[in-house]
This record gives C-alpha cells, structure tokens and sequence, in this order.
C-alpha cells in the first residue's frame, strides 16, 4: 500500500520537475520580453510573483505529538501576514519599508497538516510550489522536518524560514543559502542555562537525561550535556533516548529512579514532555529528582500543570513578561492577545518574527529575487525585534538574539492565569554561539 | 551490568504493560477467530473507549461511570459497525475488510479529533488511587498498581464468558470452525455480532483504564493496535490465552529491553515475533486450521 502511494508521488514529483525543466526556457524568453529584470528564472521566481498576491506557504504539526505548539505558531504567522497587509506599527518597526503588503502586492498565507513528518512536510510543499509558485515556505516544529524543508529549500530554490527548530543541524551541519532560522537552538540554549544551573545547584551533580530519538534531541542532550561535564563537573548517569509520540514512559522512567541521578534534564518536547514530566510525578522521581528545561515547550505550564512546572529552570526564546522590557514585546503581545485571546507562547512569537524579518528583507532588498533577498540576510544589518536589536550571521543564517532563562512560578505568586514563568535573565547571544563552521556548516550555492 | 533492583523493577513493569497489552489484544484475537476478519480499527476502538469515559468523567466526575461508559458505548458502536458495514464482508475478500476497517478506523479518528480537536485529554485516577506505593525494589504509582488488578479482573471475566457459558462454547466452537457451528443450528451470524462487540468492549475498557496513565489524544491507538498485532502473532490467532501469553511476553520483552537500550526495545519485540513465526508459525497457543 505505503510502497504503491510514494512510489506514485514520486513519480509525480519527478513528472511536476520534469515539467518545470521544460517551462524553464519558455519563462526566461518572456520574462526577457517585457524586460522586467535581466535575471534567469530561479525556483519560483518571477513566476510566484506576477500577479496580485504571493502566496507563502507553511506546512506545520496540527494532528500529533505538537500538534499544540502548531497551532500556536499558526497563529503568529496569520498575525504576521495580516500585519504585513495592513502595514501595522509593530510590522514597520521591524520592517520601515512594508507599505500595506509587500512590494505592493497582497501576501497569503496557505497552510498544511505536517504531523510533525518530514516527508509529508515535503509532499505538502511540492503541491504548494506546483499549484501556487509559493515565494516563501515555513513550518517545522520538529527539527526532522527542518533539516528535510531546508534541503528541500536548497533543490527548488525557494526560500525557506524555519518554525521552531531547536536542533544544532538546522543552521549546523544542515543548513543551507536558502534556509534562515530565527530561534535560539541547542547549543546556545545549552550555554544560557548552563551557568544558571551551576549557579544555583554547584558542582559535581548527577543528571538524568531524557532525550527524544532524532536530531533536535541528540544535539540539544550532546550541548547541555558538554556544558554542565566540562565545565562543572556534572556526571551523566543514564540517557533515556525515546520515540517521538512515545505515550508511556514507565520503562524509560524506571531506569532513571534507580539510576541515583539528582537532577532530571528532560529534553523531550511537546506532549511527549508533558506525559513524561506527568509520569515521573507519578513514579516520585519528582520531586526526588530536580526537573531542567533546557529547550522551553510552548504550553508546558499549562498542560502539565504549574505545580510540576513550580521552580523548574528553562531557557527560551521569548515570554509575554518581556512586555516590561521591550516595547515591541508589548505591542506584539498587546496585538496577539487582542486577535486570540490568549498571551503568545514562544513559538506563535519566533513565527511572527520570521516572517516580519523576512518581509524586512525583502522590501529592503526591492525585490522577491531570491538571491538578493538572500544577500539582504547576508548583510547582517542589525534590527529591532521583540526581544531587543539582533542580526542575522551570514556565515550559518542563524540569528544572532539573546536566549531568555525563566523559572516557573508557585501558582501562588501567579499574578494571572498565564503568569507561568518568571524572566531571570536575558543572555546575549553572541557569546553563546559556536564558531558558525563548528558545526560543519556549507551553505551552497545561491543559483 | 546488571542492577538487579531496575531489573526487578523493570520485570514488574512488563507485567503491568503486558497485561494491558493481552486485554487488547485478546478482543482483537476473539474478533478475528471467530469472524476471520482483521479488524485495523481496534486501535481507534482503544481510543474512543477513553475519549467516552473522559466525556463522561467530565460530566459526573465518577471514574466508575467513566469505565462503564467507555467500555458499553464502545461495545455499541463495535455492535453497530457490525450490523451496518462488517457483515457485509464476510464473503469478501481478506483485502476487502483490512481496507473497510482501515477506512473505520480513519474515519472514527478523524471524527473525535473533529468535536474535541488534537489536544491531549487527562481523566485523573480516582482519589484513593493517586500516589506511590513503595514496593521494597522501588516506588510504584498505586494507580498502576491497580490498574494491574483492575485489568487482571476484566481478563477473568472475559475468560468466565469464553469457557463457563454456553455462548462463549458457541464463540470458541465458532473459532475453530464456523461453517459447522451454522450446520447444526446455531444462527452464527448474531454471534458474529456479539463477539464484536465484545472485542470491541474489551478495547474501549483497556483504553479508559489507561487513560489516567497516558492522557488520551485522537492518535492514541495507532501504536497500540501495531503491538496488539504482535501479541496475536505471538499467542496464536484466535487463541485467547495464546493473547494473554502474548501479552505478557510482549510487555516483558519491551520492558526487559529498555534497561539495556530501550532503542532496541520494539526491535526485539519484533525479533521475537519473527522467531515464533520461524518456529510455530501458528503462534505458541495457535492451532493449525484457523483462519
């Protein structure tokens, strides 16, 4: 069954390529004709870009394990499109030049169930370059899904910015010229808290960890791990390396209570983090054992409950309590609150970002001309954002921006009931990050 | 190395697992004895039985009208699908009924995510059950602990109906062979009915009484009905304590396996799956002749 249905896709992927390759020759004749530019066709372009609307497209989880946090980034991306066509005050601070849409044209916004795949992801993304020339995709959630859009990204020539993706690979040994990532990820999620832990727990600890079985959680586990061994002491005593969607953690959680850890670093991320920290409630390991966060799960508090989440350390890319901070954390907090009611966790924030940087770029660059908007990124302009200025690092396409520690709070210091976590610090990025070809990042060709 | 106190713990766990898993598995097991039909939507049965009890936990807070709820409203629609779409296809081809009950199974999935969306339901264990037991090797949540006896119960009764009534002679006679239970009278075909909507019960009952343990989401039976499969593999089809065997392997194996890697663990579920199919192709309980 599964063989007959890919092997079809495949072969209409391979038809739709087939295709494009034919057409290519024909567009460059009349592009030529009407003397728009002087530059051959690439990916989408100019075809995406010829009528009224471009169309941007983003395949995010809406059925499985972070089905949760896709929704709330969906929402920070309809938020972004709709300010971009409206040219709202918080989208023109980041990005001056967006007039009402981009380039004068209206921007759409097309969505697709993931789940969280990789190769469904990708399917989506074919059909959306087929049957609309999307300029721009999006989407991720899981860094598996990341890895395989930016290189997918990279063959079609079609720009892509990541959702949340927290693995060292998306802008390590994966990335590529036309993938950008906006959020913080492993390694300087891993040098934020890193410290902090130390600080408030000494040296010479031992560490549970539990770490999800694919790229986002190898990475994150291997820099958190580094850190705390390195630099402090701490021993691993046992890696609990688990599926995606694992339902019962009762065998993984077993090991780690009679492993004499003092501290449990649990890495896994979206439901999967809320049954495994409800669970360890279950089997005493909390609060026998201290609970780590090192890569924040939008919902977290509110899923498992704040009594679990009470005095539990995590880094994170953004939390509304920023609002005192940055006065662009409050004019997108303000603006999402007023559309859904509900304060923005950190994936609807890096979403929303994304795409403002992305419409910054290319109104900056005056064109959807894909190698331009590239080199726009390249140039590392620094901009304002929701947690302060930040730039992009040309060499990896990673953002440079500070990684926030939050600690979460009694429910009775809860001051609303989304008060959930308590801003400690917020890190500057730069120190945090490797070397951009520490991670052996090539990004490829821009044509 | 071998710390024997997670060795012990662990070896506990596979119990409490494995039990679960020979409950499912052993409603798929009588479904597909009796009626020859692989019924793909016992996963989906697993789930609606928890999403029933948490609709009704929710609305009388009473875990026990939770259980009842799930496992008869479940054993309802298995009578349903029966009556309306499985009996259809008994003359049908094997490809046929995977297909239709394929198509079941997306269909009672995709419905329930439709009215209660895909985030993850908790229906909480009841108040005298919520806590730890220290077991002496280790502190055990005393829900699971229950949920042991709870489930060992349901496999008692289920064993009562199967060897101590008339109708369950009927079933098993209908296991071995159906063709000749129909000669001599018998209308098989209303118990077709009822042995579906026993499986059916018997999965929706597993999925309430887990919930407290997992938390329910729309996708929660996907990877239980592929282990379920294992186990009748394991048991020998049709065979209900081959089931209970089956289960009980699996959850040990799963368990066992976790210590050392718990990577590896699914792989030596199936390595032992493939073992039992070189060795007994029939399963360890199963016999030659049945479908």
């Amino acid at each position: 069954m599964s063989n007959q249905v890919s092997r079809r896709s495949v072969l209409r992927a391979g038809a739709g390529l087939a295709g494009g390759a034919l057409l290519a020759p024909a567009f460059a004749d009349a592009v030529f004709a009407v003397g728009v530019n002087d530059k051959p066709p690439i990916g989408t372009w100019p075809e995406g870009t010829q009528g009224d609307t471009v169309y941007v497209a983003a395949t995010v989880p809406r059925t499985g394990t972070y089905a949760v946090q896709g929704e709330d980034e969906l929402k920070g991306w309809q938020l972004a499109v709709e300010h971009i066509n409206t040219g709202h005050p918080l989208l023109k601070k980041i990005a001056p030049k967006v007039t009402k849409g981009l380039l004068g044209k209206k921007v759409e916004l097309l969505v697709a169930d993931s789940a969280a795949k990789p190769n469904q992801a990708v399917q989506e993304q074919q059909t959306f370059i087929n049957q609309h020339k999307i300029i721009l995709m999006t989407g991720s959630t899981s860094s598996a899904v990341a890895v395989a859009l930016n290189k997918f990204a990279q063959r079609e020539k079609v720009l892509y910015v990541t959702g949340i993706s927290g693995s060292n690979d998306t802008t390590g040994k994966d990335c590529v010229r036309y993938g950008f990532r906006q959020n913080f990820y492993g390694e300087t999620a891993a040098n934020a808290i890193g410290p902090v832990l130390v600080k408030a727990f000494g040296k010479n600890r031992k560490a549970a960890f539990m770490t999800p079985d694919y790229t986002y959680g190898h990475t994150v586990t291997k820099s958190v791990n580094d850190y705390l061994t390195k630099n402090a002491g701490w021993t691993m005593v046992t890696n609990q390396v688990s599926p995606l969607g694992t339902q019962d953690f009762s065998q993984y959680l077993t090991n780690i209570a009679n492993s004499g850890a003092e501290f449990l670093i649990n890495v896994n991320w979206g439901r999967d983090a809320v049954l495994s920290i409800q669970q360890a409630k279950q089997f005493g390991i909390i609060p026998k054992m201290t609970l780590v966060v090192p890569y924040q799960i939008p919902f977290l508090a509110k899923e498992a409950g704040p009594e679990l989440t009470a005095g539990v350390y995590a880094a994170t890319d953004f939390w509304w309590t920023l609002e005192d901070r940055f006065p662009l954390a409050k004019m997108f907090v303000d603006a999402f609150y007023k559309k859904y009611n509900y304060r923005p966790e950190w994936g609807a924030n890096n979403s929303y970002m994304s795409f403002a940087i992305w419409a910054r770029m290319v109104s900056e660059a005056g064109t959807f001309y894909p190698p331009d908007v590239i080199k726009q990124y390249e140039k590392g302009e620094t901009f304002p954002s929701t947690v302060g200025d930040v730039h992009f690092r040309a060499a990896d396409h990673q953002l440079v921006r500070p990684v926030i520690i939050v600690r979460g709070k009694k429910p009775s210091d809860m001051k609303n009931n989304e008060d959930y976590w308590e801003v400690l610090e917020v890190v500057p990025g730069e120190p945090l990050m490797q070397k951009p070809d520490a991670f052996g990042c090539k990004l490829g060709d821009y044509t | 190395m071998i710390n024997w106190a997670n060795f012990i713990s662990q070896c506990f766990n596979g119990l409490v697992l494995g039990a679960l898993l020979a409950l499912i598995s052993s409603g798929l097991t009588i479904i597909y004895g009796t009626l020859g039909v692989l019924n793909l939507a016992h996963g989906a049965m697993f789930m609606l039985g928890g999403y029933a009890g948490w609709l009704t936990y929710s609305h009388t807070g009473s875990f026990i009208a939770a259980v009842a709820a799930g496992a008869l409203f479940v054993m309802l629609v298995g009578v349903v699908m029966e009556r309306v779409v499985i009996r259809h296809f008994y003359k049908r081809p094997h490809e046929d009924q995977l297909l239709v009950t394929f198509g079941l199974g997306i269909v009672i999935v995709e419905t329930v995510r439709f009215f209660f969306g895909s985030l993850s339901k908790t229906v909480p264990a009841p108040a005298p059950l919520v806590g730890i037991t220290p077991l002496g090797f280790m502190f055990y949540p005393t829900y699971r602990l229950a949920l042991l006896g709870i489930v060992a119960v349901a496999l008692l009764a289920l064993y009562v109906v199967l060897y101590r009534t008339r109708i369950g002679m009927i079933v098993r006679a209908g296991i071995e062979d159906s063709v000749m239970v129909d000669a001599l009278g018998i209308d098989v075909y209303k118990v077709f009915m009822l042995v579906f909507g026993i499986g059916a019960m018997a999965a929706g009952f597993a999925g309430i009484v887990n919930a407290p343990v997992v938390s329910i989401a729309p996708d929660a039976g996907e990877a239980i009905l592929v282990q379920t499969f294992v186990v009748v593999v394991i048991g020998g089809v049709g065979s209900f304590p081959g089931a209970v065997l089956g289960g009980l392997i699996a959850g040990e194996i799963i368990s066992i396996t976790s210590m050392f890697n718990p990577g590896y663990s699914y792989v030596m579920l199936f390595v032992a799956m493939t073992l039992v199919l070189v060795l007994r192709p029939y399963g360890l309980l199963g016999t030659a002749g049945r479908e």
